[in-house]
């Protein structure tokens, strides 16, 4: 059995891949990896997105792929420009955990369930079917999407592989 | 991103020994609450990507223990205490002196407090020698610990920063302890907003 090529997707990043390449990322706590797939096409794209909403951006040239709000756009458009067809698209997703529990925590210590319903509401604006999630709790995540079959993995340190 | 228009060396100094004073003073405690000599360091400043910083302890997925407390006050920020596996086990038997009935790689509830009360010690240490320097108030929150990957672990203090750019300022100093090498790492990530604030209190001028 041959190598699948990875394609690295960064803190606050995007990439599209097709022909069978792994779309991958990395340490995913309170940021949300959302993936996007075209069945027909095989094409998959994938955004590490940090924050909920471009709203609060301070910098200058905001980066897309950063917030919810912008990245799903983004990636919609990235995906169409490789060919995809945005009515096939269908999301998955995981992260927005919760790193550290506080007692009476403030709106920032909330950031993973906040990312993971602003990227609900991008898809949604969209009109893009989430067909599953695995979201929430209190753990790290390592996901994969493979382009080849648009299954996504899911790795933590408590419960081992999981795919959804 | 540049987040110093003037004097950006000099003011990376005086960030440096404000890393100095305050893990300066962590070490003497973390030393004493061990009763071994502790080593540090000279802390390191620098302005990095999001992705490179949880490469200082091992990478994205390496697995760590980290306490995490939330600055507040005048120069509010986020600190983290991160140790490999190995340090917080070699550290649990020195200051419980008992072995562990948990498993590798898992921790007992006790075990896992007594690393969080050595957190909230050695950061109460760290803070408090800052504050009598910069006159300024600054008061840890109730800390809280998380064994998991370091990247999942550090995003989290990173979210500050995130709204200005892709980069992120770390005070970082590393430990030694003794012979048995025992790592661990005090990373001080202020806010944005805090670096004026500690400049001035310094002498440092602001532009």
């Amino acid at each position: 059995m041959t190598e699948s090529t990875i394609v690295k997707v960064g803190m606050a990043d995007l990439n599209v891949a097709s022909g069978g390449a792994l779309l991958r990322t990395t340490g995913l706590g309170s940021c949300v990896g959302v993936t996007l797939y075209d069945p027909f096409l095989k094409i998959a794209g994938m955004a590490h997105i940090m924050l909920p909403s471009s709203e609060i951006a301070r910098e200058g040239q905001p980066n897309l792929a950063k917030y919810a709000d912008t990245a799903v756009p983004e990636l919609v458009r990235r995906m169409e420009a490789a060919g995809a067809d945005p009515r096939r698209l269908a999301a998955k997703m995981a992260g927005g955990a919760q790193m550290f529990a506080f007692a009476g925590g403030s709106d920032s210590m909330r950031i993973g369930p906040r990312n993971v319903e602003s990227t609900k509401q991008a898809l949604e604006a969209l009109r893009i079917p989430l067909l599953a999630e695995d979201t929430g709790a209190n753990y790290g995540r390592t996901v994969e999407l493979d382009s080849g079959t648009g299954i996504y993995v899911i790795r933590s340190v408590q419960f081992g592989v999981k795919e959804i | 991103m540049t987040l110093f228009q003037h004097d950006a060396d000099f003011k990376m100094d005086v960030l440096r020994e404000v890393g100095n004073i305050g893990a300066g003073n962590a070490a003497t405690a973390l030393s004493r609450l061990l009763d071994k000599p502790v080593d540090m360091a000279v802390p390191t400043v620098s302005l990095l990507p999001f992705e490179e910083i949880a490469n200082r302890v091992g990478g994205s997925e390496a697995i760590v223990v980290a306490i995490f407390l939330r600055v507040d006050g005048d120069a509010p920020g986020n600190m983290f205490f991160i140790i490999t596996r190995d340090s917080a086990r070699r550290l649990l038997q020195g200051l419980l002196s008992f072995d562990s009935a948990a498993g590798e790689g898992e921790y007992s509830e006790l075990e896992l407090s007594a690393l969080c009360e050595i957190g909230n010690i050695l950061a109460g240490s760290y803070l408090s020698s800052l504050g009598d320097l910069t006159g300024l108030y600054m008061s840890p929150s109730v800390p809280s610990i998380a064994v998991d990957m370091a990247g999942a672990i550090l995003s989290f203090g990173l979210l500050q920063f995130g709204t200005m750019g892709d980069d992120a300022l770390l005070i970082d100093t590393t430990f030694l302890e003794g012979k048995q090498e025992a790592e661990g790492h005090f990373f001080l990530i202020p806010d944005p907003e805090s670096f004026n604030k500690l400049f001035r209190a310094l002498g440092v001028p602001v532009e």
